[in-house]
């Protein structure tokens, strides 16, 4: 066992918002995916139960990717400095699909109730819920894989600013991600609705896209040792890999029975033990880097003061929000979506 | 347009886009905690039905508030890697506390706006409070970041890198509290402004509707306070901008030579070639008074700072000049609001106010605008005062323009649609057969 460094605790908490913000805001992507797919005869009813299970959430659930971005400035500024100077193209066009998503889905919620004018926020809402995941699994693909380097002095534009990112490797763990999300949210919004034949919807939806990631895992697994050597070692090498792997994929499998036999709250148990235990294989399998080659845990952090304070700010910052979101879902998904109400519409008074 | 100057356009569209959803997540929900009180006190139902209406409209802009806020502190790193780089030790503190601050804010607001039918009336007020502070407090986290850029503290540079960090004191730097306490009161006076002109406006046209003088009272009694308090803190502003960052107040007061007793430029159109102010009226001792509380002390000019660290002064000047002139009119509003208010008339009757409101709505969110142009541009060519440069700071990144088009666009796109919205739900949506019908007291008189 290495020391725990002040350091390593900090990118515990990045790992651990990571973890968070893909087991959250991950599931509410991939409800977009479904709004993208909703079809038959209950589409309209689907899509209705989409929007209500994300609207009372999906901000507070994003704000964890803020944390993650704060944290990585304050912590290892040199690590935020790279990211935004190599995967400037890709972070970029995943900002404008963030930017899209929100706000095509709030102005949805609140514009006119048309179907036209509805289903246009909709497809916007839909289609960058689709591109963003996409976008997000090319940036860990191209960090995983070690491309994230140093400018070269004499470097070509795309050798700089394209080549890291653009490669088999790192398109596949694109897909892998989009294909996670929406399996995580579909297993999610079986519980969301108390109408039996849109659980059965959702339900065939889930396990399409159970079998969806385990084909886009393994081709991910595939093409590692050749196209990302270091996470080949990582994932692949070390002592506690196989034990991960076979814990990754026991709870993939225990999605899939619980699903089968409609067990919906050990199933959404299960996909969130195999979400997070993705994300730790991955944050595992890198260290003690955060950007391999280079760039370590210790090596790129800040001083041991700066560390401390954002420590004890987060601290402070749990005792208020640990609590307050803790009830945020006991209010909303203590029971099924149906029986949300929004505002009401239209006229005044209630 | 060059790499830097296309950074510096993006980095200035994105920040004015973003303010303005910001200033309305602090200024809107105190006015719909403060609607919701009263109905929960008095049971005046056109309160109740005020509160939700505010809080749909707090809904939209609150969005579209996460998403552009999202893009900056992403645009930090995309845009100014140099100055993460090196500053992010010392600012990570206040982005911190404010990152849990939007955390609270973000998931009270879920709770206020859903919430309605599924928590206790108290519970639902106190989510409303919630919401307020939790937005008050991220504001002024980040206020504090940006004060820090201008009277840097709490550091030594050895080669190059901060050493002896002390973030503690980087947060007390000295322009803090006069920037956190002028901001907060702008987001309260601009919000307050904004909704009473828009209610006045209507009013003009429907004198006793009842519904636009609950809320027009409401937003003054925010929004009134605040715009008279805005010039006592911006004095205060001023002064320690004279203190830590002279350029910048030479900028400002667009005053060239250095000198004692030296005149308050008003207007005009200053010339940095000759250093001559064109068209300008002139208070003799005026900026000597302002700047020190003594008609006849020594302000430092440009003519201090070598040619290269000046600021654009005709943007400078012009924008603080804007932002000084509608606050005067804001706060003299406020005050014969107020002196109508405590002599008990019906502030609603008086068609010159209603008129004077009216035309001050978008004031105070112009006079932000203005006032972020004075501390930003003031600070050129210092990303960091005195200690890194801009043009240190920025991406290696080519083809800069291209990103800032296409944010130019997707933002230009949101300001209409949001627009839209907001008309279609707080604006238009009162039918006035249907409300007048429910809400103007029986054989009332209608304009
Ligand atoms: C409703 C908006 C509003 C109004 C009415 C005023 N201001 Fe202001 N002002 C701001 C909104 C603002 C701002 C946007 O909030 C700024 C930008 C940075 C900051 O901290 O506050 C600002 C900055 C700012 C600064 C520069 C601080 C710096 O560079 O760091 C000074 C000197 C003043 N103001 C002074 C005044 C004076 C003398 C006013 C008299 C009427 C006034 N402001 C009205
Ligand atoms: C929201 C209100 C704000 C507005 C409207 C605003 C406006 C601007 C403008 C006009 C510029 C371009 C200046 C120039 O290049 O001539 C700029 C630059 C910049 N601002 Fe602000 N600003 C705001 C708040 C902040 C805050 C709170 C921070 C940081 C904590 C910040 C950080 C920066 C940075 C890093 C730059 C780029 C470097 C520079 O030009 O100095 N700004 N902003
Ligand atoms: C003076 C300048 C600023 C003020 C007063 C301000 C204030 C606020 C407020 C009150 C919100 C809450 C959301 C809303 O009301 O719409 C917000 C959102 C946000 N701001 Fe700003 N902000 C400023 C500048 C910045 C800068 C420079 C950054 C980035 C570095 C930033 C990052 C964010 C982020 C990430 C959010 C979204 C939080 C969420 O999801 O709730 N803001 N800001």
């Amino acid at each position: 066992m290495p020391d725990v460094t002040l350091a390593g605790v900090i990118a515990a908490l990045l790992a651990l918002s990571l973890n968070a913000y893909v087991l959250f805001a991950g599931a509410d992507f991939g409800g977009g995916v479904w709004d993208l797919l909703a079809t038959g005869p209950r589409r309209g009813r689907q899509r209705e139960i989409i929007g209500h299970a994300i609207g009372p959430i999906w901000e507070a659930n994003h704000v964890w990717l803020i944390l993650a971005i704060v944290i990585t400035f304050s912590c290892f500024p040199p690590v935020f400095a790279r990211l935004g100077t190599v995967l400037h193209i890709p972070l970029t066009l995943m900002l404008v699909g963030i930017v899209l998503r929100g706000s095509a889905f709030t102005f949805r919620s609140y514009d006119d109730e048309r179907d036209t004018v509805q289903r246009r926020w909709g497809r916007i809402f839909a289609g960058a819920s689709l591109v963003t995941p996409v976008l997000l699994g090319v940036c860990i693909g191209a960090i995983a894989a070690g491309r994230v380097r140093r400018l070269g002095r004499n470097a070509t534009f795309s050798e700089s600013f394209v080549d890291p990112w653009l490669t088999p490797f790192s398109l596949a763990v694109g897909l892998m991600t989009l294909t996670l999300f929406a399996h995580l949210a579909a297993v999610f919004l079986t519980l969301e609705s108390t109408d039996r034949d849109i659980v059965e919807d959702f339900r065939t939806r889930a396990l399409w896209s159970g079998a969806a990631v385990f084909a886009a895992a393994f081709g991910t697994l595939v093409i590692a040792p050749e196209q990302a050597p270091l996470m080949g070692v990582g994932l692949l090498g070390s002592t506690w890999a196989v034990p991960f792997h076979l814990a990754t994929g026991a709870a993939a499998t225990a999605t899939l029975a619980a699903l089968w036999w409609r067990r919906y709250h050990l199933a959404r148990v299960a996909v969130g033990a195999q979400v997070s235990l993705i994300v730790w294989g991955w944050a595992l399998a890198q260290y003690p880097f955060l950007i391999p080659p280079d760039l370590t845990v210790d090596g790129a952090a800040s001083p041991d003061v700066t560390l401390r304070l954002v420590l004890i700010a987060l601290g402070l910052g749990a005792v208020v929000l640990l609590p307050s979101l803790l009830y945020l879902f006991r209010v909303f998904k203590a029971a099924p979506s149906d029986s949300v109400r929004r505002v009401p519409k239209g006229e005044p008074g209630v | 347009m060059s790499d830097l100057l296309a950074a510096r356009s993006q980095m200035a569209m994105s920040l004015g886009f973003h303010i303005l959803f910001a200033v309305v997540g602090i200024g809107m929900p105190v006015l719909m905690v403060v609607a919701e009180q009263r109905y929960r006190k008095t049971g005046d139902r056109l309160c109740l039905d005020l509160a939700k209406r505010w809080a749909k409209g707090t809904a939209i802009l609150f969005a579209v508030g996460a998403v552009s806020g999202t893009v900056l502190s992403f645009e930090l790193g995309l845009l100014w890697p140099g100055f993460m780089e090196f500053a992010g030790p010392i600012i990570g503190m206040p982005f911190s506390l404010e990152g849990c601050a939007f955390f609270t804010e973000a998931i009270f607001l879920g709770i206020y706006l859903y919430g309605w039918e599924r928590i206790s009336a108290r519970a639902h007020l106190f989510a409303g409070v919630m919401v307020a502070v939790s937005g008050a407090a991220s504001g002024i986290f980040v206020v504090i970041a940006n004060a820090w850029m201008n009277a840097p503290t709490g550091f030594t540079v050895v080669d190059g890198k901060l050493a002896s960090v002390d973030p503690i004191a980087g947060m007390l730097n000295p322009m803090a509290f006069q920037q956190t306490l002028h901001m907060t009161l702008a987001s309260y006076a601009a919000t307050g402004f904004a909704v009473a002109g828009i209610h006045a406006f209507l009013l003009l046209f429907d004198r006793q509707n009842a519904f636009h003088r609950r809320a027009l009272a409401i937003a003054l009694l925010v929004g009134a306070p605040a715009a008279v308090l805005q010039p006592l803190s911006g004095d205060l502003s001023a002064r320690v901008v004279a203190r830590y960052q002279p350029a910048k107040l030479a900028a400002m007061e667009s005053h060239f030579k250095t000198g004692t007793r030296v005149p308050l430029v008003i207007g005009g159109w200053p010339d940095m070639e000759t250093g001559e102010t064109r068209y300008a009226i002139r208070i003799p001792g005026g900026l000597s008074f302002l700047a020190t509380h003594d008609f006849n002390a020594e302000v430092a000019g440009l003519d201090q700072f070598p040619r290269d660290e000046w600021p654009h002064v005709p943007i400078v000047h012009t924008a603080f000049q804007i932002m000084v002139g509608l606050g005067t009119c804001m706060a003299l509003i406020a005050l014969w609001a107020g002196v109508l208010a405590i002599r008990q008339r019906d502030l609603c009757s008086n068609v010159w106010l209603l008129r004077a409101l009216a035309l001050a709505a978008p004031m105070g969110f112009i006079a932000i605008e203005a006032g972020w142009t004075v501390t930003e541009v003031g600070r050129q060519p210092w990303i960091v005062y005195g200690v890194l440069r801009t043009a240190d700071a920025v991406t290696p990144m080519p083809g800069l323009v291209v990103p800032f088009l296409g944010f130019t666009l997707l933002y230009c796109f949101l300001g209409v649609m949001v627009a839209w919205l907001l008309y279609r739900q707080i604006i238009r949506s009162p039918r006035p057969t249907e409300w007048s019908r429910i809400y103007t007291p029986a054989g009332a008189a209608r304009a």
